[in-house]
């Protein structure tokens, strides 16, 4: 234990005499760790935004669309055929005891004009039922109620973005009259903003009206009744599965889906998304965490460098050592003390300017970033045990020396 | 009583290349506890490499060798360097201080790998600094040192676990003759005094005349061991001083 404690003061002492060569050799461990620090917080930043995203469409939500993957041999996207109608989606919210609410979607591209604005934005035409569904709220005026949804009233709700392209800044956009697709609706509300989603789709560019009156006034289908989504919520997240395959059950026998043919109609779980963002920012981390890597690697091999050429300066000084008593392991220890007191400093440098660095991104580039301590744990212990690794050779090579020819040396 | 140091047929032979050299040649000593012997001989006599071998520096190819007791031609690295650390004090011609070590931190090297509590380290090497008049010193580096001073610090480092041998090769090799008379003295005094065996190797006969028995080697073989009926006495004025 004692001379544990010497050989510490002896490391010290070695390294303060030759300042800016430990600086040198701990800069590859300082950088190592710092790059590992950071690049592991940036990963886990990315992650935490892109989960952020997925969980403000709602985790408890599925999404069902029409079209399958297969219809007699052809293959066809989601979304590709129209077969959920209106009376599905009611057959669901009302036989699902898994589903809360519920809430079904007609959807166009249209042209929206105000004064002399004009914009092309989605329409979507949905249920009152809409607002809880998705759970956004608006940030001013109201939604429209039930009864404005049966007697299919032009009202409009417009999201973020489809208000900064039609109305002045500081302009009220509620009561205004705009017209969409040459009919005449009143503004009764904004939603808040929800910006994009991971995969880059402007949330906010839409304009939300009652489902009857898109169906019947603006988008002008041959067929009424068809719906272009449904969107179910559960109680909670736990309800997903059951609520799944629940509906998943109705559809088919709605839709008289005999076993061994694929389903007319795709229900997606928001969940499943989510993991796959998940997966993919993780490879991400992973495949950046092994360039950091690399540089401890580099930082090591630094260390056994500097530890090689200080054992050859200091072989004079291992021969007294070695003529006064000391042991094999008193050398071998001294040496990888001080292999690993170079390192374990470096890696707490190397700590403090990932912390540093991080929060230098996050300010600059403005980049969702996140400190994770266990990161910061393993790099400072992966650190210290390069140290050990790398320190190891030159220490031995130290301790094996023959005392006469290291007295004798110069 | 036991010699303290037993020879028997000591060989120590090395290949240089093809060849082989033997730089002992059957070599049989015995020096009893509290002789002051003088090694004496030309370089490539064998001399150097008999010091390593008495210092448990080296092992002999042939031959035993047995110190206090102790049969140490056969021990293991870490076995010498533990007797190293008991039993004997070296003291060299170039000092062999740690030059970025203060007196005292070079004198508590060999109680380091003795084991010796931190704070008796410290104790026991202010003791030897002062035994060898360098009370004052102790945090001076050996750059801010006289030779003869340096000089002094290592027999401190040398005497400080209490060895039952000290060696010392050419101890005034490097020094002026008033350095060297004074380093003598401390070495006399060591032997009359505290009855400490020492084996020193020089070529000068000025200073091989203070031991009592003289050791002379050739070709890697004794060819004298001489008693020196008359050892030279310490100048009045240099006993007094270190008195």
């Amino acid at each position: 234990m004692m001379i544990l404690w010497m050989t510490l003061v002896t490391a010290l002492r070695a390294l303060r005499r030759n300042k800016l060569r430990s600086v040198l050799t701990m800069l590859g461990i300082i950088i190592g760790v710092a790059a590992v620090i950071t690049m592991v917080s940036i990963g886990r930043g990315a992650d935490a935004a892109v989960q952020q995203q997925i969980r403000s469409l709602g985790n408890n939500l599925l999404m069902i669309v029409p079209g399958a993957t297969t219809a007699n041999g052809v293959r066809s996207g989601y979304g590709g055929a129209s077969t959920l109608t209106v009376g599905d989606a009611t057959a669901l919210a009302r036989e699902c005891s898994a589903v809360e609410n519920l809430t079904y979607i007609k959807r166009s591209l249209v042209q929206v004009i105000y004064g002399n604005e004009n914009w092309s934005t989605s329409a979507q035409g949905v249920t009152a039922s809409f607002q809880q569904v998705r759970d956004w709220p608006v940030k001013a005026g109201r939604f429209f109620d039930d009864r404005e949804e049966g007697m299919a009233a032009t009202v409009a709700v417009l999201g973020q973005t489809v208000v900064d392209h039609l109305f002045v800044p500081g302009e009220d956009p509620i009561g205004a009259a705009i017209r969409v697709k040459g009919v005449p609706f009143e503004v009764i509300g904004v939603l808040t903003s929800k910006g994009q989603t991971s995969w880059g789709q402007d949330q906010d560019d839409v304009i939300i009206m009652p489902f009857p009156t898109a169906e019947r006034r603006v988008l002008g289908t041959q067929i009424l009744g068809m719906v272009d989504m449904i969107f179910a919520a559960t109680r909670t997240v736990g309800d997903i599965s059951e609520a799944e395959s629940q509906m998943r059950s109705l559809l088919h026998e709605r839709h008289r889906i005999q076993p061994n043919v694929d389903d007319d109609f795709t229900v997606r779980n928001l969940n499943d998304i989510a993991e796959a963002s998940k997966m993919a920012s993780q490879v991400m981390t992973n495949l950046l965490l092994s360039v950091a890597s690399i540089s401890l690697l580099v930082g090591g091999i630094g260390i056994m460098n500097i530890m090689l050429v200080s054992v050859t300066e200091r072989t004079r000084e291992i021969g007294i050592r070695m003529a006064v008593g000391a042991r094999t392991r008193h050398i071998l220890i001294q040496f990888l003390v001080e292999a690993m007191v170079v390192s374990a400093i470096g890696g707490a440098m190397g700590v403090l300017l990932g912390i540093v660095a991080t929060s230098l991104i996050a300010r600059l580039a403005a980049w969702p970033t996140l400190l994770s301590p266990p990161a910061i744990a393993i790099a400072f212990t992966f650190s210290a045990g390069v140290g050990v690794l790398f320190g190891f050779y030159p220490a031995r090579r130290a301790s094996r020396l023959d005392p006469i020819t290291a007295l004798r040396s110069e | 009583m036991p010699a303290l140091l037993e020879l028997r047929d000591v060989w120590k032979s090395y290949e240089l290349g093809t060849q082989r050299v033997d730089a002992l040649r059957g070599v049989s000593i015995d020096i009893a506890t509290g002789e002051f012997v003088a090694i004496m001989g030309a370089s490539g006599s064998g001399k150097s490499t008999f010091m390593n071998i008495v210092g448990c520096l080296d092992q002999p190819t042939r031959g035993t060798y047995r110190i206090d007791g102790q049969e140490a031609s056969a021990m293991s690295g870490d076995e010498r360097a533990s007797l190293r650390g008991d039993k004997i004090g070296f003291v060299f011609q170039g000092f062999n201080l740690l030059g970025r070590s203060t007196a005292t931190e070079n004198v508590e090297l060999p109680l380091i790998y003795a084991g010796v509590s931190f704070r008796d380290q410290r104790t026991r090497a202010r003791a030897a600094l002062a035994a060898v008049g360098l009370a004052g010193r102790e945090d001076h580096l050996p750059g801010q040192l006289s030779g003869g001073q340096q000089q002094r610090v290592a027999i401190a480092r040398a005497l400080v676990n209490n060895p039952s041998l000290l060696l010392a090769d050419e101890p005034t090799g490097n020094l002026d003759t008033q350095m060297s008379l004074e380093i003598m003295a401390i070495l006399v005094n060591l032997h009359t005094r505290h009855g400490i065996t020492i084996v020193l190797v020089t070529h000068e006969p000025d200073i091989a005349a203070y031991a009592a028995r003289h050791i002379t080697f050739r070709d890697g073989q004794v060819i004298a061991d001489d008693v020196n009926p008359n050892p030279r006495r310490l100048a009045a004025s240099v006993a007094v001083a270190q008195s």
